[in-house]
């Protein structure tokens, strides 16, 4: 058997699956979203007795659609800034734990990552029920809560189906996708680097400005992209955590999809979204990629 | 004493983002014992809700099939990713690489969404095989980079005193080769076995009306009110990944690392 032959008897059925159930839809999607919405919903058809122009033709009203109204280019700002909150969150969250892992001793690291992954493995769903439990209107949390800003004189407010937990369910789903490659930055520090500055007269405020946070860098640009591209898209946090006015950009195109069952404009935002998505992933490997000298 | 206030401030920070981590699962698993309707205050211990949960068709049903979709579709992931990771680490590809990586970097929303055109297109009818052949298309590539980093840790040269002495191409990938990436392969399998169980969005749009897999119902469920039933099929799905993840770390040490 020649190397030419086993080459494609061994990527040639990887290579068709992905091909037709991969590539092929996204193609399709992408010609979706320059047709006319059909009739009854879908597509109009591509044959058949309508409208000549409709059945035959392409079409970039629905990317005028989505340009010229205020709204879509306003929820899809909205969106940006919830996945930017989110991600500054994480940040937040993911950095002392991260250090203080990198900076344990070597034998416990394992664990305490496999202590950071654990709740991740359980379903998506579960962790956000989680919130809806706690954030409810008879919880211990709410009543405690609103317990405490009462006796400041507030208003008690009700915190489930608001923005805020909208960002805390966000914020929850995504830590670990911070956490793993900010450790893996940090892990690889040399300790030496902050003996010595600590030995020149640095304070500890000094060396982690000026030596750890620059060096950590890249994970933390890897870990945003991780964190910013499934939040930007997300539908189902929005859906059980927030209200009416909580709406985000993925919500929109599931609506599209199923219920309004316009398919060229909702291809239009899922086009918009990964373009959106993958022009952040762009811009945070070429922040992160590595410098030289 | 700069140096030293630091630490402390470190593991009470660290203390506090595991406690976030881990108190709201510790509260879903505690209510899911309580003899109540609402998750609010304790009453009183109860299996109740598990047979509840046990005499519910619907939840049943629902879990055959994810149990179902999660076999077929990571058995199929499972051979398709090694061929594609072998494939990947032995021969320059360029088309290859590309396809197995875009559909785990773009939202997930978008292949939803694609693969329900396409289906609806073709007129394939929605329900077990539209969504057995979504999952196999974003698992597939999981398996591939799983498969191929455990190839790029291998040592080259035992193929090659295998093939010195006389073995054949064929006889080398399967005596020398398939038992050193099996750990691998049984790491990707699992990937793709738990990544089927768990989907929701690309589930949630290749599904049509029909058919119902765990994480649907769920949504479904506690899109309409909060009900401990969930509590325990949510307790039970924790304490079967638990048990996975035991397994898989048994099989392959270093398995999960890199995760």
């Amino acid at each position: 058997m020649s190397t030419r032959v086993q080459k494609w008897i061994l990527s040639g059925p990887p290579l068709l699956y992905l091909l037709v159930f991969f590539a092929v839809p996204v193609g399709i999607m992408v010609v979706a979203s320059f047709r006319y919405a059909g009739e009854f919903g879908g597509l109009a058809p591509l044959f058949g007795t309508g409208d000549p122009d409709e059945v035959a033709g392409l079409t970039v009203e629905s990317y005028q659609r989505f340009f010229d109204d205020r709204i879509y280019l306003e929820l899809f700002a909205k969106s940006f800034v919830y996945a930017v909150l989110t991600t500054v969150a994480c940040l937040a969250c993911a950095y002392p734990l991260s250090l203080m892992i990198a900076r344990s001793p070597k034998k416990s690291r394992d664990l305490l990552v496999l202590l950071v992954i654990l709740p991740f493995w359980s379903n998506f769903l579960i962790r956000v029920y989680a919130w809806m439990i706690i954030l409810g209107p008879q919880s211990l949390f709410t009543r405690a809560f609103n317990g405490l800003t009462g006796a400041f004189g507030l208003e008690p407010m009700p915190l489930l189906f608001s923005p805020i937990a909208v960002l805390i369910g966000l914020v929850y789903v995504h830590l670990p996708f911070m956490v793993l490659p900010l450790y893996a930055n940090l892990e690889k520090h040399d300790p030496a680097l902050l003996d010595a500055a600590q030995d020149l007269g640095a304070n500890a405020w000094q060396r982690f400005w000026r030596i750890t946070f620059p060096l950590s860098l890249p994970g933390v640009y890897a870990g945003a992209a991780l964190v910013f591209i499934p939040a930007l898209g997300i539908f189902a946090i929005p859906d059980l955590l927030g209200g009416t006015d909580s709406m985000l950009i993925g919500n929109l195109v599931k609506q599209q999809f199923l219920d309004a069952r316009d398919w060229p404009f909702g291809s239009v935002l899922s086009i918009v979204l990964t373009a959106a998505a993958i022009l952040f992933a762009g811009l945070a490997a070429w922040f992160g990629r590595p410098k030289r000298a | 004493m700069n140096g030293r206030r630091k630490p402390w401030l470190l593991w009470a920070a660290s203390a506090l983002v595991y406690a976030f981590l881990y108190v709201p699962l510790v509260i879903v698993v505690v209510y899911s014992f309580n003899d109540s309707k609402l998750n609010a205050e304790w009453v009183g211990f109860t299996w109740h809700w598990y047979d509840v949960l046990f005499h519910d068709e619907q939840m049943l049903t629902a879990a055959w099939n994810s149990l179902l979709i999660a076999l077929t579709s990571s058995a199929v992931a499972t051979v398709l990713g090694t061929m594609a990771g072998y494939a990947m680490y032995r021969y320059k590809l360029r088309l290859l690489p590309v396809l197995v990586l875009t559909p785990i970097a773009i939202p997930e929303i978008l292949l939803g969404v694609s693969l329900l055109i396409f289906f609806v297109l073709l007129e394939v009818t929605l329900g077990m095989l539209s969504i057995v052949l979504s999952h196999i298309a974003f698992s597939v590539g999981f398996v591939a980079i799983v498969v191929r980093s455990r190839l790029s840790g291998m040592d080259e040269s035992l193929t090659e005193a295998a093939r010195d002495l006389g073995a054949t191409q064929w006889q080398a990938l399967r005596l020398i080769t398939l038992p050193l990436i099996m750990p691998g392969i049984v790491a990707g399998a699992l990937m793709a076995f738990t990544l089927s169980i768990d989907d929701f969005v690309i589930t949630f749009f290749t599904a049509g009306v029909d058919s119902t897999t765990l994480p649907l119902q769920i949504y479904s469920m506690i899109k309409i009110a909060v009900t401990p039933e969930v509590n325990a099929v949510s307790t039970l799905l924790m304490l079967v990944t638990l048990v996975m993840i035991v397994i898989a770390s048994r099989l392959s040490p270093g398995g999960l690392r890199g995760h």
